[in-house]
């Protein structure tokens, strides 16, 4: 399916372009655009990313696969990230990351069939003075339980 | 105790409030001096990094080049990725202002026009904070073109956030700046130095986001206060991550040189349930761990970590009870540093995998003794054979775990079953793309 960016996004990535002298360099941003106009990073995107910015297709395909937050398929609408880093782990975060698997029945970078959730195992978000922590999309969630981890995830329209 | 990073004044991350106290007159005062008298003060303070090496901040930009034949850059390093630090955060959160009154004094120091400042990708919220910072700073004529006006200055520069997207590598720096350029995080090889050939080819100097929060105060106050602060080889205060099995975990702002068994027992409130230390880990999982019977007079500096047999690291100091499994801990450290290899050194892409099979291996009940001094054999291999610290920093974790709690790992070793280890094993970075279609930019 063909992708176009928005006539305000468009607005964004020149803004953005002012910000560095080569417009090469505005691929990172403009990739966190377009991940949030179509969900994730299908061909289609990758290719009006390089039209847009004047660049190879190359270029933003390598950066797409490089970088962990960048998704080349659809996750769902609540990603979900479990820390297991050391800080975590000492705190029982194997034991949150196991009961959330279980409540959604799903495992690593997998989305649940209605799409409404997708789970990730992550390395340290930085916030391992709140261990056991959680992600869901941009929010943390620090200083949980397995019971807390459940109230949030039932909270979840 | 006086803090110097994170002052204990309530709505700090206000302008007015900041304004009110003291805010921008460091920048104010340094306008009156030179760029080599900032540079020179910032020396005699003594003030080390705090982004992991310690290395001399005034020393650093020194090597910045004088002549403007070229455009300058200055590199804030916000990636904060190390597992067991969660610092530069609170700096983000709590007082923004003073970050960007440093990036003005160094981009002025270093004479550079523009500073990008780098923040992980995931640190959605504190990125949003920060952004509304440099919003208002702008508005305010605190950044850009009305600084000229604000300072009564010919001098202005610009500050822009660049968000990471996940890559524990960026955060070495010259990785960081091939980030910043649009590219894959590939860290380069060194020589030429960042001060010769950084961002697009250009001098560029990188320091951590602590380390420049650091500034306004030496220069508000003078060296001499800063440098009488703390251990007097690594003056300051430094801003301490407290994380594991301790009743109060958090980030405690102490001077430099504190002891680390005061950190634990009274700031971070003792070990859970009040059981012994087995382990801890003094500067983030890339240092080399200390056995609990090490920690006696153990101090929080550069030069006192560093007799102590580890290092001070990003001052994120992980805690570890008398029950807690090494082997699980050293599984986990290995996987991430396997995850995280950007895989293009042989010894650190191949090396990380095989010491994560082989430890886990180990946890499968297949481990013999001969597997430990394999292990340390890899990681010796390693170490100092690669183009950056990662792989310093990959084999640390596994040669001092092994050597410092050898009977505890002889202990999951006891079962003779021999099976050879297979040795090609990849990073599981997606490294598909040949390095050659980089190169055209
Ligand atoms: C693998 C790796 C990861 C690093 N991550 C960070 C980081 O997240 N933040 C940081 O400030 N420095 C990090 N560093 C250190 C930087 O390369 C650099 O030394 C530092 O930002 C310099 O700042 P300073 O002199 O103010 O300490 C990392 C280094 C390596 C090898
Ligand atoms: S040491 Fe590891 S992370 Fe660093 S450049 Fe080499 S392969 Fe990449
Ligand atoms: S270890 Fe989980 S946030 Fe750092």
């Amino acid at each position: 399916m063909k992708f176009t960016f928005t006539e305000e996004n468009l607005k964004k990535i020149e803004a953005i372009r002012k910000k560095y002298p080569t417009s090469l360099a505005a691929v990172m941003p403009v990739i966190y655009i377009a991940q949030e106009q179509n969900g994730y990073i299908s061909e289609e995107v990758m290719e009006e990313i390089a039209n847009v910015l004047s660049i190879d297709k190359v270029n933003v395909l390598s950066v797409v696969t490089f970088y962990t937050m960048y998704h080349t398929k659809p996750m769902g609408k609540y990603h979900v990230q479990v820390c297991t880093n050391v800080s975590c782990i000492l705190r029982g975060a194997y034991e949150i990351f196991d009961s959330v698997k279980k409540k959604l029945g799903i495992d690593h970078m997998q989305v649940t069939e209605d799409g409404k959730f997708s789970l990730e195992e992550v390395e340290c978000m930085g916030a391992c003075g709140g261990a056991p922590m959680i992600a869901i999309n941009e929010d943390y969630f620090e200083n949980l339980t397995k019971e807390k981890v459940e109230e949030i995830l039932d909270s979840l329209k | 105790m006086e803090r110097i990073v994170l002052p204990q004044i309530e709505n700090l991350n206000q302008i007015d409030v900041y304004l009110a106290n003291q805010g921008f007159e460091a920048a104010k005062k340094a306008f009156t001096l030179s760029s080599d008298d900032i540079i020179d003060q910032v020396k005699k303070s003594g003030l080390r990094g705090r982004g992991g090496a310690a290395f001399l901040t005034g020393l650093k930009w020194s090597f910045m080049p004088k002549s403007n034949d070229k455009p300058k850059y200055l590199c804030i390093n916000g990636d904060e990725s190390e597992p067991g630090s969660f610092k530069d955060r609170q700096i983000f959160e709590f007082n923004p202002f003073q970050l960007i009154e440093g990036a003005i004094i160094t981009c002025y120091a270093i004479g550079a026009k523009v500073a990008y400042l780098y923040i992980r990708g995931e640190y959605h919220k504190w990125i949003k904070l920060m952004q509304n910072a440099v919003d208002v700073s702008y508005e305010r004529g605190f950044l850009g073109e009305k600084m000229k006006e604000t300072f009564g200055t010919n001098f202005s520069c610009e500050l822009f956030i660049h968000k990471g997207a996940g890559a524990y590598i960026c955060g070495e720096e010259s990785s960081l700046m091939n980030s910043i350029e649009g590219k894959r995080g590939y860290p380069r090889v060194k020589p030429p130095f960042p001060a010769q050939f950084g961002l697009w080819g250009n001098p560029t100097t990188i320091n951590n986001v602590e380390t420049i929060t650091n500034i306004p105060p030496i220069i508000r106050n003078g060296w001499e206060w800063f440098s009488k602060i703390g251990a007097p080889k690594h003056p300051g205060t430094i801003l301490f991550g407290v994380s594991g099995h301790v009743n109060r975990p958090g980030v405690y702002e102490l001077p430099s040189g504190t002891l680390l068994i005061e950190i634990i027992d009274k700031y971070a409130g003792g070990v859970i349930g009040g059981k012994k230390i087995k382990c801890v880990i003094p500067g983030g999982s890339s240092m080399p761990p200390l056995r609990g019977d090490q920690l006696e007079g153990v101090r929080m500096d550069a030069e006192s970590l560093k007799e102590a047999g580890s290092a001070i690291g990003t001052g994120g100091i992980m805690v570890m009870d008398e029950d807690t499994n090494l082997l699980d801990v050293l599984i986990r450290i290995s996987h991430f540093y396997h995850h995280e290899s950007c895989g293009q050194c042989t010894p650190c892409r191949e090396g990380t995998g095989w010491m994560e099979k082989t430890l886990k291996r180990i946890k499968a009940g297949l481990g013999t003794s001969k597997d430990l001094d394999l292990l340390c054999d890899v990681a010796s291999h390693i170490e100092g054979n690669t183009i950056c610290a990662l792989g310093d920093a990959a084999a640390w974790p596994v040669k001092f775990m092994i050597t410092r709690f050898r009977d505890e790992f002889e202990k999951y070793v006891n079962n003779n079953v021999q099976i050879p280890v297979p040795n090609k094993v990849h990073s599981m970075r997606n490294t598909a793309i040949p390095l050659a279609n980089l190169e055209k930019n």
